[in-house]
């Protein structure tokens, strides 16, 4: 593949299509800028400030953008609550749509046939293959990403982390607890 | 188009396998497809559900046996070979060999790097009010298009609630084939697990919600 790539990506600059600094940047970007790490503030903020969490379950998108995140968050973004009664999944079974700038490039897991044709079916035993467990009474509502609408879960805060701070906090949110197939670290 | 992309509900593929510590990109050339990807995207006028579409209408014996990145790049030469924008004698070459139209916004180059970090917004205006209510009972058509869609097979034919509006968006289905932006409503329609899978649903207490614009639904 790497010969093909190659080829293709030079037909394409010596036709003055692209340049290739402005694909380096791109690679960077998503190599080093734009991670989990985006999501993790959002969801330590929202288990901090009441009103931000408020405000981000009413308009994610409209919400976000008050934080100042380097990469602008784009419209249409939808976060859903975890909560006792209710744990949320989000699954592209279409393709592999993800909020890219909040959580950076899916996983290959994510945009793969096991998880993609068994989340709207069978959501607590692709859970169970991610090693989770949910009360039998927690229903589970699964979010086919199937427009430009993209879903961040909030999950619930861990029992042990009062007081800390946001910073803090944020550490301990993973990636996957924020797709629905995982929880935040418990606190140690 | 009912293609193998549209996976929801196949059985057969086995457990989720994840990658402990996985990086951003496998090897070198991931990086380089998806950059490509984005950035003749954005200079050629290949939107969103083109792109889609190059990678549904690869042969099905390829969607499934290749990996993530080779989809996008099989697909984005497709894309680029229809258009005429490249041959395919130039990609064995590994050289341009023939003089083509210069992209509708040009060359791709740095300063454009950052216009493409934020996603754009696909919702339009419309003089129209939606048909649908929230609480509504709906049906997804059951409509078989072999063109670009984004209403998935397992929920076609099934009656779902309207949960929530959001707003009228670019509809994939002309988007992607050259008709324009033709924005219709969206809305969130959720479905109960047993009215997906039947009563032996495996997990019967399951909701599950896909968004799905106006000409997908029907009054049930």
């Amino acid at each position: 593949m790497q010969l093909r790539v190659r080829a293709l990506e030079t037909v394409l600059t010596e036709k003055g299509y692209v340049d290739p600094a402005a694909l380096d940047a791109i690679v960077e970007t998503y190599e080093t800028k734009i991670g989990p790490r985006n999501g993790a503030r959002v969801v330590a903020r929202a288990w901090t400030d009441p009103a931000f969490k408020a405000a981000l379950l009413k308009d994610a998108s409209e919400a976000i953008r008050t934080m100042g995140h380097e990469n602008r968050v784009g419209d249409h973004l939808i976060a859903v609550e975890n909560t006792p009664a209710r744990h949320n999944m989000v699954v592209c079974t279409l393709c592999s749509c993800y909020p890219w700038e909040m959580l950076g490039l899916p996983p290959v897991w994510y945009k793969a046939a096991p998880y993609r044709s068994r989340a709207v079916k069978d959501p607590r035993g692709v859970l169970a293959d991610f090693g989770m467990t949910l009360p039998k009474d927690t229903e589970i509502r699964v979010w086919d990403s199937t427009a430009e609408t993209r879903f961040l879960v909030l999950p619930m805060r861990p029992a042990g982390t009062e007081g800390w701070s946001e910073e803090r906090l944020a550490e301990i949110v993973t990636r996957d607890s924020m797709i629905g197939t995982g929880l935040p670290k418990a606190a140690s | 188009m009912n293609g193998v992309h549209d996976m929801g509900g196949m059985d057969g593929f086995g457990k989720v396998e994840v990658e402990a510590n996985e990086p951003t990109f496998h090897e070198k050339w991931e990086g380089r497809v998806m950059a490509m990807v984005r950035a003749m995207g954005a200079n050629a006028g290949l939107n969103i559900d083109m792109q889609r579409f190059s990678r549904e209408s690869l042969p099905p014996a390829v969607y499934l046996a290749s990996s993530y990145y080779r989809k996008w790049f099989l697909g984005l030469v497709s894309t680029l070979v229809d258009r005429k924008l490249v041959g395919t004698d130039e990609i064995e070459a590994g050289h341009s060999l023939h003089q083509n139209a210069p992209l509708p916004k040009g060359k791709f180059g740095l300063a454009d790097v950052q216009r493409i970090q934020t996603r754009g917004s696909f919702q339009r205006d419309v003089a129209s009010q939606p048909v649908f209510r929230i609480g509504d009972k709906v049906r997804a058509r059951n409509i078989n298009p072999t063109t670009h869609t984004r209403l998935p097979r397992y929920v076609r034919g099934h009656v779902g609630t309207v949960e929530r509006i959001n707003g009228s968006h670019v509809f994939p289905d002309s988007y992607a084939h050259g008709g324009g932006e033709n924005p219709q409503w969206l809305y969130t329609v959720v479905f109960t697990a047993c009215e997906l899978w039947g009563e032996e649903a495996p997990d019967p207490t399951a909701k599950i919600s896909v968004d799905a614009f106006e000409p997908y639904l029907e009054t049930a």
